[in-house]
């Protein structure tokens, strides 16, 4: 049984199908891409999977349970993580306060012994502390721990995005447009760090433009457009799709990608 | 910084000795010069409530709602039922809190103006109930000589005594030591992993969301708190007045409480607190210009926004305004 399975998922804003009839697999462990043109419905399928939007038709089973009715932070307890295109982070806190926040899924204290600093929250406190610490130093962020993040320069604070991800202990981190932005070098780095963290046991999903990248990181792509699935394969197989091709270069000014 | 710290103990000492101890003794006699600060010390209690909604990111102009929701319940509950105000005090704000987390549910989703504006005229809808529900409330010409409080005993043991009349230090020391509760509960859920989780709301709710904070439920804490804090704020105002009209809670009532929290400072859980006093006290110093009031008001309010976005607090504390933020709780 695969981790996560998408079945027959549709989409409408009014009389546009963003996704449609969108059916695929994720495997535990695997780095799956999602790519296609601009406005093919990728991120569509991102807010689909967190539960940030409601299908229209179709289902997401993860781990066997249908997840499709359920609230966007439930979903994240049940182990599924985003990151966002646009960088969306707590700009008036410093990464490590950030990483700390994150940790939110792993509190055992409840509310009033946060509240009343019962000890449970203290223990819970320290523990959030050293594994933010610790989430910081693996992606290289600790010498700006204690900087606000709006002061952070853009790579950096993508980089966090990621900590926040990993902060939450997901089994399936969604990362939108990850190496948006990075020079080739950053983006080397960044993908060490995408496999290390999959080698940790997370499950991940990535929408990304950069190709080279994307035949770089994935163990296999999906390939839409039109909110409709047009190939499904190993990158090998993905670089001569004929379909593949066609969409992305077979008409006029689709070259942006 | 050390130095900083502590002018800033010996100031904040000063403040507290002049509050517990030196006016009250100074001005024991004189109900006027009390009146003036039990009146700024409710209103500070209520503006913090509007303070802690700022916090979680949305501008609340509805607190006198609640206030009047509090009050109105004191009085119906003393009059009619001759229930104590020792019971109402606490049943004041649990009412309260209970219609604001009815309300909350559907308007906490609007953001921005538009949260404001529902606020707004939920203060209006407020007082138009108490002006028409006549007979509970007896429309406009209010409920008048609302008992004072008894003693608060507990078997036989006297843990509050009743009021003498006259006594209006009596009602200064309750004012001020509902204040102090009520800051020290704010400063603890302030530091604490939920304050942290409100700054969150405030600055991205959709991140909030997806690493696993349950939004609403929180957005629904600080607003029931709110809510909470304006009903027993109201609920001492209109013991200490000993009466109620639907117009002792208006809609520019809720503007000022809002007001108090620009003036004080947004950052600042004592924003609130100095703003109260600073425009009560002042407009008791300058009585002469009180029938402009409103007008005053106004350009206090947009010569704030200009030149000192972060309120008074801030002169003092310009430094420190992002120290705060800078340094991790611990």
């Amino acid at each position: 049984m695969a981790l996560l399975e998408v079945r027959d998922l549709t989409k409408h804003f009014g009389g546009l199908a963003a996704v449609d009839g969108l059916d695929f697999d994720v495997p535990e462990g695997e780095i799956l891409a999602l790519i296609g043109p601009n406005g093919a419905g990728k991120s569509t399928v991102f807010n689909l999977i967190t539960s940030y939007l409601k299908p229209t038709r179709g289902t997401i089973t993860f781990l066997g349970k249908n997840m499709t009715h359920l609230g966007m932070h439930e979903v994240a307890r049940k182990g599924i993580v985003r990151t966002f295109q646009e960088t969306n982070l707590f700009r008036e806190m410093t990464s490590l306060q950030n990483v700390i926040l994150a940790h939110h899924l792993r509190c055992r204290a409840s509310d009033w012994g946060h509240f009343f600093y019962s000890r449970r929250a203290r223990k819970d406190e320290a523990e959030f502390r050293e594994s933010a610490g610790a989430i910081l130093d693996y992606l290289g962020l600790s010498p700006y721990r204690d900087e606000l993040v709006r002061n952070l320069p853009h790579g950096h604070q993508r980089a966090l995005e990621v900590a926040l991800g990993m902060a939450t202990h997901p089994k399936l981190l969604l990362l939108d447009e990850p190496f948006t932005g990075m020079n080739p070098e950053e983006t080397d780095t960044a993908i060490e760090m995408v496999k290390g963290i999959r080698n940790r046991g997370v499950t991940i999903i990535l929408v990304e433009h950069d190709m080279r990248a994307v035949m770089g990181i994935s163990d296999r792509i999906v390939v839409i457009n039109f909110g409709k699935k047009i190939a499904e394969g190993k990158p090998k197989e993905i670089q001569h799709n004929e379909a593949v091709i066609e969409a992305y270069l077979g008409k006029e000014e689709d070259g942006e990608t | 910084m050390g130095q900083l710290k502590s002018l800033r103990t010996i100031v904040m000492f000063v403040f507290v000795v002049l509050y517990w101890v030196a006016f009250p003794l100074y001005f024991r006699n004189s109900n006027y010069h009390l009146g003036v600060v039990i009146t700024a010390s409710i209103l500070s209690c209520i503006s913090l409530g509007v303070w802690l909604t700022f916090s979680i990111g949305r501008i609340n102009i509805g607190q006198g709602a609640f206030a009047a929701i509090g009050g109105y319940t004191t009085a119906i509950l003393t009059m009619k039922l001759g229930a104590s105000f020792w019971l109402c005090l606490p049943l004041s704000g649990i009412v309260s809190a209970f219609v604001g987390l009815l309300i909350g549910i559907p308007i906490l989703r609007l953001k921005g103006v538009y949260f404001a504006m529902i606020t707004l005229c939920m203060t209006e809808a407020v007082t138009l109930v108490f002006l028409n529900a006549e007979k509970l409330t007896q429309g406009a010409s209010g409920i008048m000589n609302i008992p004072r409080p008894g003693a608060l005993t507990i078997g036989t043991i006297t843990i509050i005594p009743a009021y003498q009349a006259g006594h209006y230090l009596y009602f200064y020391y309750l004012a001020a030591f509902l204040l102090l509760l009520v800051l020290i509960g704010l400063w603890r859920l302030n530091v604490s992993r939920i304050g942290w989780i409100f700054r969150a709301l405030r600055q991205s709710d959709t991140l909030a969301l997806s690493i696993g904070i349950n939004v609403v439920k929180y957005r629904l804490i600080a607003y029931g708190i709110c809510c909470f804090i304006g009903g027993i704020g109201g609920s001492l105002f209109t013991v200490s007045m000993q009466n109620i009209f639907p117009t002792s809670f208006r809609v520019t009532d809720s503007m000022y409480f809002m007001l108090y929290c620009f003036l004080g400072g947004l950052d600042y859980l004592l924003g609130p607190v100095a703003g109260a006093f600073l425009l009560t006290g002042s407009f008791e110093a300058l009585r002469v210009v009180q029938k402009y009031q409103e007008g005053i008001y106004a350009c206090l309010m947009i010569a704030l926004m200009l030149w000192l976005p972060n309120g008074i607090l801030s002169l003092r504390f310009r430094k420190r305004a992002l120290g705060k933020e800078l340094k991790p709780e611990g």
